[in-house]
């Protein structure tokens, strides 16, 4: 039970760094709060394994610290930090028994026998392992050893905090749902802190309170699935989150408002004034598919755009229409109209979100 | 359904057959043949099992039986354990890792009658350095006059010229462990004796089975290194079975009792591997059968 604190860390595999891309990662502030259930989520490479891998301590970061309440544990190893991990592939003992694996960390840490057996029971319950727990862990599938490797990483009740490295890569996707409802169940009856590396946005929505979306070393957001959906931080936050990912217009700023090509759109004069004010030429305005508003028929508020096609997803369609150069999207509700060849769209103000060097500039009034 | 019936494909195993029969089959039937009759020239008298009978009441090859199975049986349970303390300890990666292995490795290369003949200087008294040295120390060091001096040097003869393969296949066993499963061990605060222990050997299980085979019936034929180095001496304190039956073959001339021995021999080494094998495979099974279990 641990409030987890990561001060001015930074992390490299380089002997001798010398410019921000040598970083695993960049240097970065960061508490995660005791009994959180949180997700760490982002692309191969992005540096969320080695975060974790730090945080339990199989890795030492190359500068910053790392404290477990009010405790710099830098130096400390994982037994010693008190962390349970689960990795990516299913990690069992071969020769021992499901429930000799599942004992394994008690029987580490000289727990007495009568507590051990009541323990393995519960945790083998709550993974549906009971009815395994006398086979050898060896002549198990995937998902049952994933489940064994996991169960493992729950059958402490002390531990300082679990991480889950992708833990349900390997698991089959009906189980995959079963299991993820399992952990945050888990997680409410126990109250242990859980950081859930993913980069799969739906396993990370559906497990976490928070996510910590990472890109190229650094967190570039930490907030509410909704957060994220609603009000990305980063461009990178807009395109990864979400399905598709955020629309995107490289913008000039004008006296009147923004300008794309020879298209003006109008925004908020909040933005607008700070976009003035700002040297930067990487001016980028965001707007998701689900905000982007498709009217029925022509109106001086809507730009006529054409059509390219209309993707049909059962419920809901997307419609991928030209934007001057740029191949923008829209989601059509299921009873509205299909455009044909010409489409009438507008950018509602309060869901155009302006970026100046890819990050998010706030508005006051939201 | 009139289904049309081809069996043209069995031709297609027929060179794999000639080959097998030419290789293993013709020579084998020799020495039924042999081991069956009383074949002299071109006489030849069906004896059935007299031959068998002979050999196996025989009180000199009983003897290098014994010494046989005493010597595979030594020489597994040293060079087992060393060969994975070895493979333990080599480095894992660099330009140390590489050394290592070709130090590690030599014993291996060199011709079974040479290591014999190195041995047989090396354990001289007068020009050897081991026989030199340990006389200078006080005992009175002898293969060729103490039949535990000699039982002592070929022990360790062959474990300097066979540990290395067991290291060699542990080594290489080790290496394929994903780091994942220290890392594991790490977070369950096994210590390094559990890491040993529900790792690493389980993860040795194949290549050890392969190394246990490999070096049993590689030992239980074990001839020309103690052909150089004692003779089989003194006495017959280091005659194993495959330099009684070169002997008895070569040396008398006893086709028919050497034929038979040949076939018993063959069976005990088919016998003992197999058992061994069914053993090992057996320690990974489920002890328990569950309902339904696979």
């Amino acid at each position: 039970m641990a409030e987890i604190t990561l001060s001015s860390l930074a992390h490299t595999y380089e002997t001798n760094p010398s410019s921000p891309e040598d970083y695993a990662i960049r240097k970065m502030d960061h508490v995660w709060h005791q009994g959180g259930a949180y997700a760490l989520l982002g692309p191969s490479g992005c540096g969320k394994s080695t975060m974790l891998n730090i945080i339990s301590g199989l890795l030492q970061p190359s500068e910053g610290d790392v404290i477990f309440d009010s405790r710099i544990v830098n130096d400390l190893s994982p037994e010693e930090r008190n962390i349970a991990q689960v990795f990516q592939f299913p990690v069992v003992y071969d020769t021992m028994t499901v429930f000799e694996n599942l004992a394994f960390p008690l029987r580490n840490i000289k727990t007495p026998a009568h507590k051990i057996a009541p323990r393995v029971h519960e945790v083998a319950e709550i993974l549906e392992l009971t009815s395994v727990l006398k086979r050898k862990a060896k002549n198990l599938n995937a998902d049952e050893k994933q489940k064994v490797s996991m169960g493992r990483g729950l059958v402490r009740d002390d531990v300082s905090a679990i991480l889950f490295d992708e833990p349900l890569t390997v698991i089959d996707p009906q189980l995959k749902w079963k299991l993820r409802r399992k952990l945050k169940q888990i997680h409410e009856q126990f109250n242990i802190t859980m950081i859930y590396v993913t980069h799969d946005q739906l396993e990370a929505s559906t497990f976490a309170e928070k996510i910590a979306v990472m890109y190229e070393g650094k967190m570039v957001q930490f907030g509410s699935p909704r957060e994220l959906f609603e009000r990305p931080a980063h461009t990178f936050v807009g395109f990864f989150i979400g399905s598709p990912g955020m629309n995107f217009l490289e913008v000039a700023i004008t006296d009147s408002g923004a300008q794309y090509g020879d298209i003006a759109i109008p925004i908020n004069p909040h933005q607008h004034a700070i976009a003035k004010a700002s040297d930067s030429g990487n001016i980028k305005l965001g707007i998701r598919p689900e905000f982007v508003h498709v009217w029925d028929d022509k109106n001086d508020e809507a730009f006529e755009v054409n059509v390219k096609d209309v993707e049909d997803l059962g419920t809901y369609r997307i419609m991928s229409f030209y934007f001057g150069d740029s191949l923008l999207r829209a989601r059509l509700h299921e009873d509205q109209r299909v455009p044909q060849k010409k489409a009438y769209v507008s950018f509602p103000e309060q869901w155009l979100t302006l970026y100046i060097d890819e990050y998010r500039v706030e508005v006051g009034n939201e | 359904m009139n289904k049309v019936e081809n069996n043209k494909a069995w031709f297609l195993v027929l060179p794999m057959l000639v080959l097998v029969s030419f290789s293993a089959v013709i020579p084998l039937m020799t020495v039924v043949n042999y081991s069956i009759q009383d074949i002299l020239g071109n006489s030849a008298f069906f004896v059935g099992t007299e031959w068998f009978e002979k050999t196996l009441n025989d009180p000199d090859l009983q003897g290098a039986l014994l010494r046989q199975f005493a010597f595979s049986f030594t020489i597994l349970a040293i060079e087992v354990p060393l060969g994975i303390a070895i493979a333990l300890l080599m480095p894992k990666k660099g330009w140390q890792a590489s050394a290592v292995l070709i130090l590690v490795i030599l014993p291996l290369l060199v011709p079974w009658n040479v290591v014999g003949s190195m041995w047989q200087i090396f354990t001289r008294g007068d020009i050897g350095l081991m026989g030199y040295g340990i006389n200078a120390l006080g005992y009175d060091y002898s293969i060729t006059s103490n039949a535990t001096d000699a039982w002592v040097t070929i022990i360790l003869m062959d474990v300097w010229h066979w540990t290395p393969l067991i290291a060699l296949l542990c080594y290489s066993g080790l290496r394929a462990i994903p780091e994942a499963y220290y890392q594991a061990a790490r977070i369950d605060r096994a210590s390094n004796w559990a890491v040993f222990r529900y790792i690493q050997l389980p993860k040795l299980t194949n290549v050890l089975v392969i190394g246990v085979l490999l070096r049993f019936m590689h030992s239980f034929m074990i001839y020309a290194e103690p052909f150089v180095l004692t003779g089989g001496g003194p006495g017959s304190s280091t005659t194993f079975l495959s330099q009684s039956l070169t002997s008895m073959a070569i040396g008398q001339q006893d086709l028919g009792p050497s034929a038979a021995f040949s076939i018993i021999y063959f069976l005990i080494i088919l016998a003992v591997s197999y058992v061994f094998y069914i053993a090992i495979m057996n320690m990974q099974k489920d002890k328990v059968n569950t309902q339904g279990g696979a």
